[in-house]
């Protein structure tokens, strides 16, 4: 079969029709207060911050920036909501409080799905199929769990640690806020959640949802602010438990910051997974894979297949029909339902994917990108592979958080796990291969928490996510994710 | 028997365990460890960092080897441990009275250690059923999550209970597929050595458990910071000890577990719990489908 046999033919004939989603269906407010004891409230220092949507770089609306104070209220709050009403609800009662929010989320979904990728840049068909569902399923897996907890740890007695401060990322804005409130809600535990600076308005419009679904207040409290919030928050001294999704540099600061405290914590940091494709693998089902595990939300995914290793033998062909498939990814309007990529969140972190960009080549690797267009307006990167890097670079190294791809190349299965194995971090890794004895083999031995065989970057409320080694400390999702709100007494 | 004399007794060198091996410690330095009478028992080896660091490129070496061995075969092991230590209990409970312990309390110890090795050896092919779930995603995938061991476990352990509080620390963290590094009491020393000479008959494989004698003041920093321990469990010290541990600690985000002021004689003592704290959980998905 020849080389261009088996190419697809995209051409001109192939020009989508724009198929933006509307927002006249949508409310964003021109300011937001904090939600602190059930009341969205002006910050104590006067002070606001504008988000920015991503594409077009206009401003969406302007949040609050919590200071000190403001955090020192909602920790009061949240104590007295935990000392209260709280802690002496029937767990059951607490379940259906979350049952409501995940129904409401549902009711909700279009409205939010639109303004998560208004404001994070993300494209509508996974802010539509994947964040929102999977935001609303997840409040719904662990209402049930909250007057069932006593079956999920055998010879213990689980109680509520008190009060979580929570600090998220910008990537999964709805979904790493549902994934931190709903195990530490169900627990009985009560909540401070600080969304990430450039991604605010979902967290904000979750906020109006706690507050229909009559909550009791402070049960929730939501601040926005930046990197300064977040500290205030882990730090505080009336904080029982510290969740933190982000960076391992920030991870690493947070786990010292605790260091003489008695506060319980989880960390979900970086990571920079390998994906191993075989040369018995289904070749195009893999370049899938491939495409869905670096590209899927631009490639701002801690679990990202950002390491690609192929089995000599195909490697050839895997990189060919790769790079046919980046021709035919979209990238532009994150409104637009035929959009395969969205905007890079922000101008700073463009800035840090460009500069890795620039790094790579200025090592010695082979840039290949993708040649469609971009949008004149907002901020944009063009999916990238790398070929020709060795083990060393720093692009196979340091977690870029963009959609850039570095392909290596192996012969053996011991190779190519040792290779895998490689790194600092062990969130996540895959393996495609046909042969069942060889996914079981390399699913165990690949060091990380998580791991897709014949498929990538899946997500579900009941499945535990968390890194081995430097990717963090804890699990959250599933049974598992209980741990991490509870203490378990003899 | 004319001009018969008492017989000169042998002493016994006490040496640190690293890699299946006796070495002393390679930087030559010595601590004296004194009867109540003041007589000189044994010159212990003050272990030092560089021991440490080839201690754990022991324990990395053997960690492959050992969380691949079957579950049934580390139980056995385990069991086996449990089956010498029985057979030189009269010894373990002489060193104990050599370093102070009353005799009753001794027998009390010794016995106590060789039970919760058996407590652990049950556990190793159980721990699994009770800790890992088949997870009802909803889309068309099969997903798992099971346990594997954490990696490297750097233990610093319980100055007080020498024999008891060592195995109880020493037990889950190695049923689970671990290797350890392990740095024993300082004021009483004499069981871990020995406890390693066990542990070398016991076909525990060279470098899944290391032991080092010297002084937590000396060494925690580097037990805590080493970027190849992927897990620390500390036993004493006070809020400033936690706090140096868990700074040291963040380096490479390393597990830190806090067992001080735990009582090794008492229930709480033993757990598949404390298993379970130096292992991590790993979710598998696959597709369901032709």
């Amino acid at each position: 079969m020849s080389t261009e046999s088996t190419k697809l033919a995209f051409n001109d004939g192939w020009q989508y029709a724009p198929a933006p989603e509307s927002t006249d269906h949508i409310s964003i407010d021109e300011q937001y207060g904090l939600f602190i004891g059930g009341e969205f409230v002006a910050p104590e220092s006067g002070r606001y911050f504008e988000t920015v949507n991503p594409a077009t770089e206009q401003t969406l609306s302007s949040v609050s920036l919590a200071s000190a104070a403001d955090v020192d209220l909602a920790v009061k709050a949240a104590r007295k909501a935990y000392n209260g009403a709280w802690s002496k609800m029937a767990a059951a009662d607490r379940g259906k409080y979350l049952f409501r929010i995940a129904r409401i989320l549902q009711e909700r979904a279009r409205e939010f799905a639109t303004i998560e990728s208004l404001d994070g840049g993300k494209p509508i068909r996974e802010s539509r199929d994947i964040d929102i569902p999977l935001a609303a399923a997840h409040f719904f897996y662990y209402a049930g769990w909250a007057d069932k907890l006593e079956y999920a740890f055998p010879g213990r007695r689980p109680v509520p640690l008190g009060v979580a401060g929570q600090v998220i990322p910008w990537n999964f804005p709805l979904l790493m806020a549902a994934w931190k409130i709903a195990p530490a809600l169900a627990c009985g535990n009560t909540v401070v959640l600080k969304p990430a600076e450039t991604t605010p308005l979902t967290a904000m419009k979750l906020a109006e949802v706690i507050r229909d679904a009559e909550l009791p207040p402070g049960v929730v409290n939501i601040l926005t602010g930046a990197g300064e919030t977040g500290a205030e928050i882990v730090n505080h001294p009336d904080v029982n438990k510290v969740a933190f999704t982000g960076s391992t540099e920030v991870g690493k600061i947070i786990q010292r910051s605790l260091a003489g405290t008695d506060k319980k914590y989880t960390l979900e940091l970086g990571g920079k997974a390998a994906n191993i494709i075989f040369a018995d693998a289904a070749i195009d089902e893999a370049v899938e894979g491939i495409v869905n595990g670096i590209f899927f939300n631009q490639g701002h995914v801690c679990c990202a297949g950002s390491r690609l290793f192929v089995q000599e033998s195909v490697a050839e062909e895997v990189v060919r029909k790769l790079k046919d498939r980046m021709e035919t990814l979209i990238v532009g309007d994150p409104l637009d339902k035929n959009t395969d990529i969205g905007a890079i969140n922000s101008a700073s972190q463009l800035e840090t994917i460009q500069s890795y960009l620039k790094v790579g080549q200025d090592e010695g690797a082979e840039m290949y990108q993708g040649s469609g267009s971009l949008p004149e307006q907002g901020y944009w990167c063009r999916p990238t592979l790398f070929t020709g890097v060795s083990q060393s670079n720093r692009i196979v190294q340091e977690e870029i958080f963009g959609p850039v791809l570095a392909i290596q190349t192996f012969r053996t299965l011991e190779e190519g796990l040792t290779k895998a194995n490689n790194t600092p971090y062990g969130l996540s890794g895959g393996v495609w291969t046909d042969k069942g004895a060889k996914i079981f083999k390399m699913t165990q031995q690949i060091r990380a928490g998580v791991i897709w065989a014949n498929t990538f970057n899946k997500f579900d409320p009941t499945s535990p996510f968390g890194g081995y080694k430097e990717s963090g400390v804890g699990r959250e999702g599933g049974l598992h994710g209980l741990g991490a709100y509870l203490k378990l007494e003899t | 028997m004319a001009g018969s004399t008492a017989r000169v007794p042998v002493a016994k060198t006490y040496k640190i365990y690293i890699g299946g091996k006796f070495p002393r410690t390679e930087s030559g330095r010595y601590f004296k460890l004194n009867a109540s009478d003041g007589s000189v028992i044994a010159n212990v080896c003050q272990g030092s960092r560089k021991d440490f660091r080839n201690a754990v490129v022991a324990a990395r070496s053997a960690f492959g080897g050992w969380s691949a061995a079957s579950a049934y075969l580390r139980g056995q092991i385990l069991y086996r441990i449990a089956e010498l230590l029985e057979g030189r209990s009269d010894q373990f409970v002489s060193e104990l009275v050599l370093q102070g312990v009353s005799r009753r309390k001794a027998k009390k110890e010794v016995v106590a250690s060789i039970d919760r090795l058996i407590y652990y050896a049950g556990w190793s092919d159980k721990y699994q059923q009770i800790f890992s779930a088949v997870n009802p995603v909803s889309s068309a995938h099969f997903n798992f999550s099971v346990l594997e061991p954490t990696g490297v476990v750097s233990l610093l352990a319980p100055e007080d209970s020498s024999l008891l509080g060592l195995v109880s620390n020493i037990a889950p963290i190695i049923v689970g597929g671990n290797t350890c590094v392990v740095l024993a009491s300082a004021q009483l020393p004499l069981c871990a050595v020995s406890f390693a000479e066990v542990l070398h008959a016991s076909d525990v494989p060279g470098g899944v458990v290391n032991i080092l004698t010297g002084f937590a003041e000396e060494l925690t920093e580097q037990f805590a910071s080493h970027m190849d321990v992927n897990a620390i469990v500390y036993c004493d010290g006070d809020s400033e000890v936690a706090k140096n541990v868990q700074v040291r600690a963040a380096d490479n985000v390393k597990r830190v577990l806090a067992r001080c002021d735990q009582d090794w004689t008492a229930d709480a003592g033993q757990s598949p719990y404390l298993i379970s704290e130096t292992q991590e959980t790993k979710t598998t998905w696959h597709p369901i489908g032709g």
